[in-house]
């Protein structure tokens, strides 16, 4: 790239001359697309710069601040409280607190059964698109890819029906003789359910869980595991997102040089060796991308809890960025709604950082060891096999 | 490489002998699951197609049938009486401006940063990058507060202008027009053509097909937004589809379910970005992963 762009600085000084042009060798030409790339870049960088970043250090003073939504956050009636918003977020206990951990509660319940779901499903679906001789590839693919280019709003309607209490998912359910759940008007937890199952009274929870609580919520509750309505929205958000990942791992399959699973396949390897010690090893970067993709995509989930359930039924399916726009725009907490987007951008920063240092360091030994291994099957393994077949 | 290929042909010939008979239940195995799965989704879309033709009590009734009993038009009638052709107006124009100026601001840009030689370039990229990292969702109240400040709030200037250029945008073009080769700017600029003149008749030409992806993804993306219009605007007639059907759902159409009208309504928004996708597939396929990449 840097060859390419100084190639024309080197043969432009001869030209300028020749041309007749008054200016000097070089620094005219480079005069003038300095001007030219400045002009060039300004309509985005004025708008990113107003709408992004201008945005960003507003809401961090009105995340310090005690303004009500009321004149302009600049103006003389507003306070600075320092971190009074995030301290009550945070530490102190009251309604803030008890609504702020909810909502994380419920995103992490969410993250942790969407990222798992999607990426397997995603990976699933490309094996067996990716296999040879099948016919109708295009369509499958087309009809899994589908849901991800529609409005996440449509799709929402459509799973509001088809998990209403009289609809598809319950009709469905009642011909193999189960009384499905009212989906978006449930907010018992799964693991909740589950105990009970199990024989644990959910009614008068152990002592030792309810009794004990962590940042306003108690024990019991932290374990409640996400609610049924929570669950429509997971699986809302498995069937419209795993297409686009599938279209990840395909790409990548269709990387995987054909020879290196026929030379396992020689050597003797299983579907599923193939599949464990050839295929995957293989797709780790893609599959890193996804984690991480679906990971900070999880966390920002807004547009279904908007048109879906708002939070309800009984703040289980609050997450923190419905929460940020609801403490802002109907409760007039601007000071708050700021300190949670603020709060939410450090834990997915954090998580990502996290997730790279951790990629990287397992990347590296696993680098290593796949070089061994490499070198040693190409001085005994690989070679006679292939002298062998041919 | 050569020499491998043809030295793993007869491999290949050779081996299927023992997974053979397993390739065949295998395979029957594989097209189970891709059915199932193109049930679990297309199943959906054809409910929706099918109760925006019923009847609300039919719809309530037979939530599985795939066909009306009786078939009545009445949800998309009181569509059309409703708001809901503003709504599809207002997307679409919304849509239209922030398409536009996405696809010549992006690639204006992108091109700078690719071939354009000035001081500042690299940190420039730098931020570009590092904007694209930020979180959409953690700018919803920001975005509130400065298009409030400026006075844009409620406006069809709050609801284009912010989305006008877009980090990912840039880094789609600054990527293909560096694999463009250089010559032909050369010779172009050898000839006396300024630096705008150069992209505009000589490097976007060639740039069809990044265009044709940048075009779609930012069709796609500004006629599927909620967000953005949900802190940009409150009236009821600066209304998208997006944010308008939202508020169908909250329910202030009467009284019952509304099943068929909500359906209709999600149905018809769902058409013109089913049509780009159906005629633009394969930069669909494209876009989305390199999209992703960067992400």
């Amino acid at each position: 790239m840097s060859a390419g762009v100084s190639a024309p600085a080197v043969a432009a000084p001869p030209s300028a001359p020749s041309q007749g042009r008054g200016r000097g060798p070089g620094g005219g030409i480079r005069g003038r697309e300095g001007l030219a790339g400045w002009l060039f870049v300004a309509p985005v960088l004025l708008v990113l710069g107003l709408f992004l970043v201008v945005p960003i250090a507003m809401a961090l003073w009105v995340s310090l601040s005690d303004w009500q939504g009321q004149g302009s956050p600049f103006g003389n009636g507003v306070g600075f409280v320092g971190g009074g918003n995030y301290s009550e977020l945070l530490t102190t206990p009251g309604l803030a607190q008890t609504d702020f951990m909810t909502s994380l509660r419920n995103n992490a319940y969410y993250v942790l059964f969407v990222v798992p779901l999607q990426t397997v499903l995603a990976l699933g679906l490309a094996l067996v698109l990716n296999g040879k001789r099948l016919k109708g590839k295009g369509f499958f693919r087309t009809a899994y890819y589908f849901p991800s280019v529609t409005s996440s709003v449509a799709v929402s309607v459509v799973f509001l029906f088809v998990f209403s209490s009289s609809g598809v998912v319950n009709s469905l359910l009642a011909k193999i003789g189960v009384d499905g759940p009212s989906w978006f008007a449930d907010p018992r937890g799964v693991v909740h359910l589950l105990l009970g199952g199990l024989g644990v009274d959910t009614d008068a929870p152990p002592a030792a869980l309810a009794g004990r609580s962590l940042g306003g919520l108690t024990l019991w509750d932290w374990l409640a595991g996400p609610s049924v309505a929570m669950c429509a929205i997971i699986a809302l958000v498995v069937w419209t997102t795993a297409g686009t990942f599938m279209l990840m791992f395909l790409a990548a399959l269709q990387d995987i040089p054909v020879e290196v699973e026929e030379a396992a396949e020689i050597d003797g390897a299983g579907r599923w060796q193939r599949f464990r010690y050839v295929t995957l090893p293989m797709l780790r970067p893609t599959l890193f991308l996804v984690l991480t993709l679906g990971l900070i995509g999880t966390w920002q989930v807004f547009d279904q809890i908007y048109v879906m359930s708002q939070g309800a039924p009984g703040k289980t399916t609050l997450t923190p960025a419905y929460l940020s726009y609801q403490s802002s725009f109907n409760n007039n907490e601007w000071g708050q709604g700021s300190a949670i987007a603020f709060i939410l951008f450090a834990i997915i920063v954090a998580l990502t950082l996290v997730q790279r240092f951790v990629l990287r360091d397992k990347d590296d030994g696993r680098e290593r060891a796949a070089v061994r291994r490499a070198a040693k099957a190409a001085r005994s393994g690989t070679g006679p096999t292939a002298e062998v077949s041919r | 490489m050569t020499t491998t290929t043809t030295a793993a042909k007869p491999a290949s010939a050779a081996a299927p002998k023992r997974p053979g008979r397993r390739g065949g239940l295998g395979r029957v195995a594989g097209y189970t699951v891709l059915v199932v799965f193109a049930l679990v989704y297309i199943y959906p879309f054809l409910i929706q197609l099918a109760t925006s033709f019923k009847t609300e009590a039919d719809s309530t009734a037979h939530p599985l049938a795939l066909w009306p009993d009786p078939v009545t038009t009445a949800a998309f009638s009181r569509l059309a009486e409703a708001d809901y052709p503003r709504w599809f107006l207002n997307s679409f124009v919304v849509a239209l401006v922030v398409t536009a100026g996405r696809v010549f601001f992006d690639s204006l840009a992108g091109y700078a940063l690719a071939r354009l030689r000035f001081r500042g370039r690299g940190a420039l990229f730098a931020a570009v990058i590092a904007v694209m990292a930020v979180p959409g969702v953690v700018l919803l109240i920001p975005k509130f507060l400065v298009l409030n400040q400026f006075g844009m709030y409620d406006s069809y200037s709050g609801m284009i202008v912010p989305l006008l250029a877009d980090a990912a945008g840039v880094f789609i073009m600054k990527q293909f027009f560096e694999s463009v080769p250089v010559s032909v700017e050369e010779a172009a600029r050898i000839d006396g053509a300024g630096p705008f003149r150069i992209f505009w008749s000589v490097v976007l030409p060639m740039a069809r097909p990044a265009l044709i992806t940048l075009t779609i993804l930012s069709f796609q993306g500004s006629w599927n937004e909620l967000p953005h219009f949900i802190v940009s605007r409150q009236s009821p007639e600066l209304n998208t589809l997006t944010t308008g059907v939202a508020s169908l759902v909250s329910g202030q159409l009467g009284s019952g379910n509304q099943y068929p009208l909500k359906l209709a309504a999600a149905l018809l928004m769902t058409v013109p970005v089913a049509l780009v996708f159906f005629a633009f597939q394969r930069h669909f396929v494209r876009g989305g992963t390199e999209g992703a990449v960067k992400g």
